[in-house]
């Protein structure tokens, strides 16, 4: 077995009555980019708050990197960076003067090389030349940016963002993207939270989707995908006939729309089933084979849209 | 950088990375500049400095002295400038000073906790009782801060409009100068002590909530009830656990001999005070979910 950077056992939080999080194991394996899925309200921001020590289980055991937490928090998360729910920053001191604060309460950091470091972290995100305006004059983006700056202060084992796109740009959002991408190229592990498929999609080697309190799938991209199987999609003014046909030709699960029909196709080739729909007299207006988008895959796990409330 | 933290750097595997051995004061000054850099707090000394140059100027421009029923210090004014900074402290210490470190105070953890920073702070890591102690030793630096700002303005104004020279103590005994100004600022370190106790209730106030200003009317509204039960005759027998019942015998400072019985029994509260407030504190603080 691969090290583990993220393990937790049966971790469980409740608030009163009501369980957040429910006996989820979560398992990100060192140097991947863990895609953490899931609606909003599904428990994933109190379960990163869980691995950093900010709240404390109800039941259940977290480890980074084999530490168990909150109990050797002070070693490791020296190691972690962080983004949880968004940028927080003291709104009347400037860029760099927030991250001089949190430079100087790490006690692993080397004083003397304090001012490069913090200049570093800043031109990484492209903030140095607003490094001295007040955090409070700071555009929603930029203030992303320097809490992303202030996760890179020192360097990381693994990076815990949670939503770390959101406020930004197109543009922004590429930037992280290959930010991302650049350090798990260094072998940073990172756990990415986000609601939004496409961007996980594009930049995770694993994945993770919670739904209402449960983690309901864990694996590799690629696993994950095979859930889904490749499915036909006849497009037609007949959508009727069009799926006698491939129930016919063995394609099971069929179902028809108004502008045609889709089975699963199994094993049965695809040109055939055109040939036979031109064959039956069904007029084929377009055709296509594809495996389910990760949202297919998503909404067939949580049964529902991505953005409701779980 | 030093030899002895080369094996500890090597021992460490993949995440984990121990803190510096050397102690580090770089959190503290963060903290100080934290404090002390904010305008609120910054106009707030400059509101309590209004004080002293208030009494002084209105003294000396009145025509006569002070009535013999005005308060002791103010009596003593025209004779020794020191003493507008002692008349500035018993005015202060009803509700100004108080209020300054209730600010402060409230503010430490809620405040972080309000705008979301203490998350931040937490996962650098800090641990909590390192936060809880930077956060307290923050709030005595400006407990003293404001206390000797009050006292210097006071003495400042006071010997360049009344001039110094000897001290008439209040039991009618004269001291010399130097020994006047030890005497003064000595009751200005206990007034601070006092007031630094009050801070450490301010500190548990605000491990109790992520609003900074009800925190900060919390502890306002505790030092303020210390007040007024300390002024009720029924209830003297809690009156010596009040732990307002002693500052405005800063004045036993001013006697001779010094009646060090009611400055030590004022000391000693504001320490148990500190102490089991502290502990509450940490003890809230400890394992409380932060979800702010």
């Amino acid at each position: 077995m691969s090290d583990l950077a993220v393990r937790t056992r049966g971790l469980t939080k409740r608030f009163g009555s009501q369980t957040v999080v429910d006996a989820i194991d979560l398992e990100v394996p060192d140097g991947a980019v863990y895609g953490f899925l899931g609606p909003n309200g599904s428990g994933k921001t109190t379960t990163i708050r869980m691995l950093l020590g900010l709240v404390a289980p109800s039941a259940g055991e977290v480890e980074l990197f084999g530490a168990d937490i909150p109990a050797r928090a002070a070693e490791v998360l020296p190691t972690v960076g962080s983004l949880v729910e968004g940028p927080a920053f003291h709104p009347y001191l400037s860029g760099r003067s927030n991250l001089q604060r949190l430079d100087a309460a790490d006690r692993t950091a080397d004083p003397a090389t304090a001012r490069t470091r913090v200049d570093a972290a800043l031109d990484r995100v492209g903030l140095l030349a607003a490094a001295g305006k007040r955090y409070r004059a700071y555009s929603l983006g930029m203030r992303q940016r320097l809490a992303i700056a202030a996760a890179l202060l020192t360097p990381k084992d693994l990076l815990v963002l949670d939503e770390p796109t959101n406020g930004l740009d197109p543009q922004g959002t590429r930037e992280v993207r290959q930010l991302v991408g650049s350090l798990a190229g260094d072998g940073t592990t990172v756990l990415v939270s986000s609601h939004l498929l496409a961007e996980v999609d594009q930049m995770c080697s694993h994945l993770g989707v919670m739904h209402v309190g449960r983690l309901v799938a864990q694996g590799s991209a690629a696993e994950l995908r095979g859930h889904g199987v490749a499915e036909a999609t006849v497009e037609t003014e007949q959508p009727g006939e069009a799926a006698r046909v491939m129930r016919e030709l063995g394609l099971t699960d069929v179902r028809t729309t108004r502008t045609g029909a889709t089975g699963t196709i199994g094993v049965v080739a695809p040109e055939k089933v055109v040939a036979a729909c031109v064959h039956a007299g069904v007029g084929v207006t377009g055709f296509r084979v594809g495996r389910p988008t990760l949202e297919d895959v998503f909404v067939s796990l949580t049964g529902e849209g991505f953005d409701v409330s779980g | 950088m030093s030899a002895a933290e080369a094996p500890t750097a090597g021992a460490a595997g993949l995440g984990i990375r121990r803190p510096n051995a050397t102690f580090s004061a770089r959190f503290f000054r963060s903290e100080l500049r934290l404090v002390f850099g904010r305008r609120r707090n910054q106009a707030g000394l400059a509101v309590l400095t209004a004080v002293p140059t208030f009494i002084a100027i209105a003294v000396k421009t009145t025509l006569s002295q002070p009535g013999q029923d005005a308060p002791d210090f103010f009596r003593s004014i025209t004779d020794n400038g020191l003493f507008v900074a002692l008349a500035a402290l018993t005015i202060e210490m009803a509700f100004f000073l108080p209020l300054a470190v209730s600010v402060v105070a409230g503010d430490s953890v809620a405040g972080e906790a309000n705008i979301g920073t203490l998350r931040y702070l937490l996962t650098v890591p800090v641990t909590r009782p390192r936060l809880l102690a930077v956060k307290y030793a923050g709030i005595v630096v400006g407990a003293f801060a404001a206390t000797f700002v009050v006292t210097l303005v006071g003495m400042l104004l006071g010997l360049v409009l009344f001039g110094g020279g000897s001290m008439t103590l209040l039991s009618g005994t004269q001291i010399g100068f130097g020994a006047g100004l030890l005497r003064v600022l000595g009751a200005a370190a206990y007034l601070a002590c006092g007031l630094s106790a009050l801070g450490a209730v301010g500190l548990f106030a605000s491990t109790l909530t992520e609003q900074p200003i009800g925190a900060m009317v919390a502890t306002v509204l505790f030092s303020t009830t210390c007040y007024i039960l300390d002024s009720i005759p029924q209830v003297s027998w809690l009156h010596p656990y009040l732990l307002t019942h002693h500052w405005l015998d800063f004045g036993d400072l001013l006697r001779d001999p010094i009646a060090w019985n009611n400055i030590l029994a004022g000391l000693y509260l504001a320490a148990g005070y500190a102490i089991v407030f502290f502990a509450a504190a940490w003890s809230r603080f400890a394992g409380k979910d932060v979800t702010s």
